[in-house]
């Protein structure tokens, strides 16, 4: 094992704050993402049914991919020197985006042990990182692939008012959890409302135990990081001393510096609310909401403070925060122009959300809303490509942007329809009609999944 | 404890309902009977007395018969959810809104939820405006770790219920006894599956000996058995077929010892589950035992499951199996049928198999066949009338008959949807009623 010389803070992978004690010390970047793309041809699909979204669709058209890139979507598109695949037939999209998972620190099978998701000694654990839970062998990212999914957010789960940050991984199986993360994506900050952490540490008769206790708890968590932020920045400017470092306020230190992305699991409007109120006095920004199964009350509130609602098609009932959950949810926030996320947080889920969507589109066509398939695609992929900060370089068909495709063989919305082909950064990463193309992970050899890839 | 004897008799209720005067044909409509008749086009389907009176194409329609246009859309069966807790759940957190699950060891196999059905909890609304329209309600074992604590093997009866406004809702009471296998078996039995397969033994055994030596027993001159006398009253109907065992069952080595099992008891078994059921295919083919399958599932969420996959429904049924979806779909996702029976298709059932599996399959299996699962003459009017193809999720009911009644399509969640679909609307939403 090798010594390090140097000391180094990081904010964010790849964001050095520190300074090496030897200039000739490479300084090794700890965490950072050691993804790389696998080896890819050009190449064009053709005559395909394109919803490109960015909210419009394109008849028979192509949609051609290079050295990783999107190279250009559009009607008869240069072939030369290009492997041409028939898509006729076939719908393309954006690769899939799930704004919310937990695949990997609450793995199948759901044995104890893997058990990762939740680091419920503490209301606020914003020092834990979901990547050091991440079991790259859960089979549930090859399932996942299967349904067309190339982006993920991984993220701890809500027993805290704050459980640590979040993770964005490209879903290409590597050894490690630094073999997947998405290159430069902004790192998240799980936030939990509600039931949850009142319930997990009311039953341990401490704080919080109501919802008012979950308020205060978020308050005085913010006060500590502003003043962690205002010394450190003052630090910096030769002002006193550093603060020592201190995992949980760098973390929220980085949300109230715009560099953490706030992913807050709110069920209800009210709750919302004064989430909104507490964003408001300590200055952050609140990028998504996720569950939101009251989002559709507030739909005006979430468009003014320009804040995703990641949530599910219709789950309710299964707790009182989820009473009132209504199909038409996502529908009454498109409409009004909230940017909607299709997310799953289960692992069944996160192999359908265009079926999850499909579940929204009838319902809305009950009450005579109409969602076009150009429309709605925009769900499960640039709208939550915006939520995890990485809609620079991924969620649409746009030259320029990372080449993950989805090639389904028909109408994404129709329960028969299912994903063919997956390109992640323009290399096949998945093929229906050829398992000899599919990963399968080391947990599932042996096993009936073993040549059937996710059957 | 004494409960009154036809309290565990598989009783088929009959119905008189508001209906019964009344005839209705519902005309132009494109019907899948799920029966006999197979698909018919422009058909007719004649009501009377919440009955089908008669179905096909070009009937006259009666003088005094109410005319109801289908206008060319679909018509199904009526769906049945074969598991869950409709009724017996309102809100899964809440402990006060559940009554399917009792802890201790009171009752086991006599454990019976059929008194604790709401026919107004707004799961009934919410379901049966997506096209369910009956239901087998069931009791759970209580798990690991949670509040629910420790239970028995046998965890109680299952009953079927109609979700329409007739007040008895009962279709069969004690259509099934629950037996948990499996992990869960392993957990209520003490740490062993073994354990669970010999305590199921040992009361089917006691259950067997009650009925040689019943007077003897209630003169208090018998040995004690392992189960209460409710518990082994509840399991004569098991042993005489009138209601059927239950395994919640995944793992295929587990499945082989409920078929065994059943053919040494030669009692009616079911099997919920069934994640690796399609291992053993023939097996449970030729000792025609159905299967309830998750159908969704392809994961392996613990080591019973480990060769789940998605096609097990095509595999099952190629085999000849009956397989009904429901599993995976319950109690508030009990509206998720369809989608169960849409992904089969996609991999590889046929749509009419698939559409089997969520109406006359899950009658079938609770022997209730010859009242519901199909649109037949003389069976029950359980009828959905749909905008597009059923199995879809972007379709949705237009209108769904319960024994004959066109339900009220409104629930608590249309409710909140058009309270809250206009936000500007002049009034704040606490005043738009």
């Amino acid at each position: 094992m090798q010594m390090l010389k140097c000391l180094i803070l990081f904010i964010a992978a790849g964001l050095v704050l520190g300074a090496c004690d030897s200039a000739d010390v490479e300084s090794p970047n700890a965490y950072a993402s050691r993804y790389h793309a696998m080896r890819s041809e050009p190449t064009v699909l053709q005559g395909a049914t394109v919803l490109t979204g960015t909210g419009e669709r394109i008849d028979d058209a192509d949609v051609a991919m290079q050295d990783g890139k999107i190279l250009a979507v559009g009607k008869s598109l240069d072939t030369a020197d290009m492997k041409v695949v028939d898509a006729s037939g076939m719908w393309v999209t954006p690769g899939v985006i799930d704004v919310h998972s937990h695949l990997g620190v609450y793995p199948s099978p759901g044995v104890d042990a893997h058990s990762d998701g939740n680091e419920a000694t503490d209301p606020n654990t914003a020092e834990v990182w979901a990547e050091h839970s991440v079991w790259p062998q859960d089979p549930g990212f090859v399932a996942a692939l299967a349904g067309g999914v190339t982006s993920l957010q991984i993220l701890p789960g809500s027993a805290n008012l704050f459980g640590g940050r979040g993770v964005t991984l490209k879903n290409l199986p590597g050894r490690t959890v630094m073999d997947m993360k998405f290159p430069n994506a902004p790192y998240g900050l799980k936030m939990a409302c509600g039931e949850n952490p009142k319930r997990v540490y009311g039953s341990k008769a401490r704080a919080p135990s109501t919802r008012m206790g979950n308020v205060a708890g978020y308050r005085s968590a913010w006060i500590a990081a502003e003043d962690y932020r205002k010394k450190t920045a003052a630090a910096e400017n030769g002002q006193g001393e550093a603060p020592p470092r201190d995992l949980k306020l760098e973390t929220l230190a980085g949300v109230l510096g715009g560099e953490i992305l706030v992913h807050n699991h709110c069920y209800r409007a009210d709750e919302m609310a004064v989430m909104f109120e507490i964003a408001k006095e300590f200055g952050y920004k609140i990028t998504a909401f996720h569950h939101g199964v009251e989002a559709y009350k507030i739909a005006d509130l979430l468009r003014e403070n320009d804040t995703c609602a990641a949530i599910w098609a219709d789950w309710y009932g299964f707790k009182m925060e989820a009473f009132d959950g209504i199909r038409e949810n996502a529908a009454i926030l498109d409409r009004a122009d909230v940017c909607t996320v299709m997310h799953s947080d289960s692992d069944m889920g996160i192999q359908r959300l265009n079926q999850e969507s499909a579940k929204v589109i009838g319902a809305a066509a009950r009450v005579g809303i109409d969602i076009p398939p150009e429309r709605a695609v925009r769900w499960f992929t640039a709208n939550a490509a915006k939520a995890l900060g990485i809609s620079d370089v991924v969620g649409t068909l746009e030259a320029g942007k990372m080449a993950d495709v989805t090639v389904w063989d028909g109408d994404p919305f129709s329960v028969y329809s299912k994903a063919q082909k997956v390109y992640i950064d323009g290399a096949l990463a998945y093929d229906r009609n050829n398992q000899s193309v599919n990963p399968v992970t080391d947990f599932s050899l042996g096993t009936a999944a073993w040549h059937g890839g996710a059957q | 404890m004494k409960l009154p004897s036809q309290f565990y008799g598989a009783l088929l209720v009959a119905f008189a309902t508001s209906a019964s005067a009344q005839t209705t044909a519902i005309t132009g409509a494109t019907v899948h009977t799920v029966g006999p008749q197979g698909t018919l086009e422009n058909a007719t389907i004649i009501i009377d007395g919440g009955r089908i009176t008669a179905v096909g194409s070009g009937l006259p329609v009666p003088a005094n018969a109410t005319r109801i246009d289908a206008g060319g859309k679909i018509i199904t069966p009526g769906l049945f959810s074969p598991l869950g807790q409709i009724g017996l759940s309102e809100v899964g957190a809440v402990a006060g809104t559940n009554d399917a699950t009792q802890r201790g060891e009171q009752f086991t196999a006599g454990f019976d939820v059929a008194d604790a059905f709401n026919p107004r909890s707004i799961v009934v609304a919410i379901s049966r405006i997506d096209g369910i329209t009956r239901a087998g309600i069931t009791p759970r074992a209580g798990r690991s770790g949670s509040e629910d604590g420790q239970s028995h093997v046998l965890s109680g009866m299952g009953s079927v219920v109609h979700l329409g406004d007739s007040p008895e809702n009962f279709v069969k009471r004690g259509a099934v006894v629950i037996a948990n296998f499996g992990e869960t078996g392993s957990y209520v039995a003490g740490g062993s599956r073994a354990a669970a397969v010999q305590i199921l033994r040992a009361a089917l055994d006691d259950a067997l000996d009650y009925r040689q030596n019943k007077s003897a027993h209630d003169r208090g001159a018998w040995h004690d058995y392992s189960i209460s006398t409710a518990d082994l009253d509840a399991l004569q109907s098991v042993l005489n077929r009138d209601a059927a065992l239950l395994f919640n069952v995944e793992r295929a080595s587990d499945i082989s010892v409920v078929l065994g099992i059943a053919e040494e008891y030669r009692i009616r078994a079911i099997v919920a589950g069934g994640a690796e059921a399609w291992m053993v295919a023939d097996h449970l083919a030729a000792a025609n035992v159905p299967v309830i399958l998750d159908g969704i599932n392809n994961l392996p969420g613990d080591f019973d499951r480990i060769n789940a996959r998605l096609d097990s429904a095509k595999l099952l049924v190629d085999a000849g199996v009956t397989v009904a979806f429901g599993a995976a779909a319950q109690t508030h996702n009990a509206r998720l049928l369809t989608q169960s029976a849409g992904i089969a298709v996609a991999n590889g059932m046929t749509w009419d198999q698939a559409l089997e599996s969520i109406t006359l399959a899950p009658a079938s299996i609770y022997g209730i066949d010859s009242v519901v699962g199909s649109i037949e003459a003389g069976k029950e009017a359980d009828l959905v009338v749909w905008s597009a193809d059923p199995l879809e999720l972007t379709s949705y009911p237009d209108q769904v008959y319960i024994q004959g009644i066109a339900i009220s399509m409104q629930s608590r969640q249309t409710l909140l949807r058009d309270r809250y679909l206009n936000l500007d609307a002049a009034k704040p939403p606490a005043f738009r009623n």
